[in-house]
């Protein structure tokens, strides 16, 4: 593919992103309980507890990037699927991961744009942010790699949402979990640093607490950011592998 | 325009298309013409680039669908069988969609999408949600869809079915029209009637494979023997009478008309009129009776077996 090719694929994929903002973003019980979600989690564990803000911080901020940039990439396959728009998308001069790129991209947007809120409300209480940059880089990073991890969920030909949402949840609750939200990576027991090195949140969650005074972060911020982009690449092959093998199975 | 080569597609050790081979020319309405499940819809898909061939070739105006899929799918227009625009989209988000899927650049866009609107008469509901539009309205969107690439190629799967007869006709009355324009299309209808009108030349398909491909009244002629000429006389005449006429099969006498099955209509019209003449007889009633695309279906699908 030469460079003309691939930037009007590219452009094609933002087509497709605005598609799915206009779709699926801008009116969605999905989309809230995306925001939703992280904030109760963070409640129930905050609540009784005497922990440093900006520890709290940092693991609100990584969760709500996670959720969101979750919530929604695992639904579209499933309900175009339902609604029949596949075949018209499958007949489009684009390829598979262009379109799912496209979606990426939409999730992302919006991963990023919510992760402003929990970021806001640090800075409202108190905390600073000593490497804004190397924030940024993470947030985003994440955004688009937690993104491409919803697409694995929704590669199950169905039509029926309910099925991918619930294999969804099955999986990101228990990764929040071993992700270093809640207790520092550091001050797991061996097994637990182990697993924890298996979920992409622990690398962004680790990159806030950095980027938050410094404290607390387990991998050096050149291992976090490797990590998230190695997670990006293999979520966005393997989606696309899984989403060509299930097209046929959705016609 | 299209060249298709032993195209094959197995679903389970079935096969749903069996090493079909035709070529769609320039500028003519190729017809698909077969019963539900005939394969119709497997050949549209694998013609569009949607599944992959098992195996044989397509090509789209020298593209090749397998390695160059992009470039091919770039100049076809496509309406799949029930397939949606966008319900939660206007009419309009929908046409711009499709336009910046294609890579049809913005003025562009904006003029071909308020051209084909007003032509399907869906201009004044152009800014509401698909989701409120009828059955037939949304039919026509899709198409309107499919041709803002001005495509070379149009591919119609089935695009009158479920239809009322009122969009039905104004479909119909569509592909003619584009037609004219110049454009090629491939046409896949369960319906003999619309094959019959719309078609410059028809593949008739049954289980998988292409039992005849032909011009519509060429496929009726070459189940020869069947046409007929039916007359009427204001006084009776004796089929006796008529034994002399040449080029006539059989005669036969039904009710007050009488039947001659021929294979030569236009030479037993000429005699029956110089009969007329020459008795001082007045013909009430000429017509000459073809077999229609349903004999030859009926009878093409019936010698497959
Ligand atoms: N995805 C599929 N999986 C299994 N069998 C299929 C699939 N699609 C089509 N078929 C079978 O292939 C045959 C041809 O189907 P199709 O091309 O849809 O026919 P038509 O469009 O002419 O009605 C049918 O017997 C159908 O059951
Ligand atoms: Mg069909």
């Amino acid at each position: 593919m030469g460079v003309d090719e691939m930037m009007d694929q590219l452009k094609r994929a933002c087509a497709i992103a605005k598609k799915d903002i206009r779709i699926y973003y801008l009116n969605g019980p999905v989309v809230i309980f995306g925001i939703l979600v992280p904030g109760f989690l963070f409640l129930a564990f905050v609540i009784g507890r005497d922990l440093p803000i900006n520890f709290l911080v940092a693991g609100l901020l990584g969760m709500t990037v996670f959720f969101t940039s979750t919530s929604v990439t695992p639904v579209i396959a499933p309900t175009e699927t339902q609604t029949r728009n596949l075949e018209r998308l499958a007949a489009a001069p684009i390829s598979i991961t262009t379109a799912l790129f496209g979606d990426v991209l939409a999730s992302a947007f919006f991963g990023i744009a919510i992760s402003l809120v929990p970021v806001l409300l640090g800075v409202a209480f108190g905390v600073t942010i000593t490497h804004p940059f190397i924030l940024a880089l993470g947030i985003v990073l994440a955004a688009f790699c937690f993104s491409a991890m919803g697409l694995i969920f929704s590669s199950i030909p169905t039509g029926a949402t309910s099925t991918v949402m619930m294999l969804s949840t099955m999986v990101r609750f228990p990764l929040v979990f071993i992700s270093g939200v809640f207790i520092p990576v550091g001050d797991l027991p061996s097994w637990g640093q182990a697993l924890a090195s298996l979920s992409p949140l622990t690398y962004l969650t680790d990159l806030c607490r950095y980027s938050f005074q410094d404290i607390n972060n387990h991998y050096p911020v050149s291992v976090d950011i490797a990590a998230l982009a190695i997670f990006l690449m293999i979520f966005m092959a393997a989606a696309t592998k899984l989403h060509e093998r299930s097209l046929p199975k959705r016609l | 325009m299209i060249e298709v080569r032993e195209l094959t597609k197995y679903y389970d050790g079935l096969a749903a298309v069996d090493h079909i081979s035709f070529e769609v020319e320039e500028g003519e309405v190729f017809g698909f013409l077969g019963p539900n499940g005939a394969g119709k819809t497997t050949t549209v898909r694998m013609l569009t680039g949607v599944i992959k061939p098992g195996s044989g070739s397509v090509s789209i105006m020298g593209f090749d669908i397998r390695r160059d899929p992009i470039k091919a799918k770039q100049i076809a227009g496509v309406v799949p069988d029930l397939s949606n625009a966008y319900s939660e989209l206007s009419a309009w988000g929908n046409l711009q969609f499709m336009a910046e899927l294609y890579g049809v650049p913005g003025t562009d866009a904006r003029k071909r999408a308020e051209e084909l609107l007003t032509k399907f008469d869906l201009y004044d509901r152009k800014d509401h949600k698909v989701k409120t539009f009828s059955k037939g309205m949304k039919q026509k969107l899709v198409i309107a869809m499919s041709l803002m690439n001005d495509p070379e190629i149009l591919f119609l799967d089935e695009p009158t079915s479920g239809l009322d007869v009122q969009s039905a006709r104004l479909i119909k009355e569509m592909v003619r029209e584009l037609n004219n324009d110049g454009k090629t299309v491939f046409l896949t209808t369960h319906y003999m009637e619309e094959a019959n009108d719309l078609c410059n030349r028809i593949a008739i398909i049954n289980h998988g494979t292409i039992v005849a491909i032909d011009a519509p009244e060429k496929l009726k002629m070459r189940i020869g023997g069947m046409q007929r000429v039916e007359v009427s006389f204001d006084t009776p005449v004796d089929v006796s009478c008529f034994h002399s006429i040449s080029g006539v099969i059989s005669v036969r006498r039904s009710g007050d008309k009488l039947r001659f099955y021929t294979n030569e209509p236009g030479r037993v019209i000429y005699q029956l009129v110089d009969y007329s003449r020459s008795n001082n007889l007045e013909i009430v009633m000429l017509t000459t009776l073809t077999p229609t695309l349903e004999d030859v279906f009926v009878k093409l699908t019936r010698e497959q077996k």
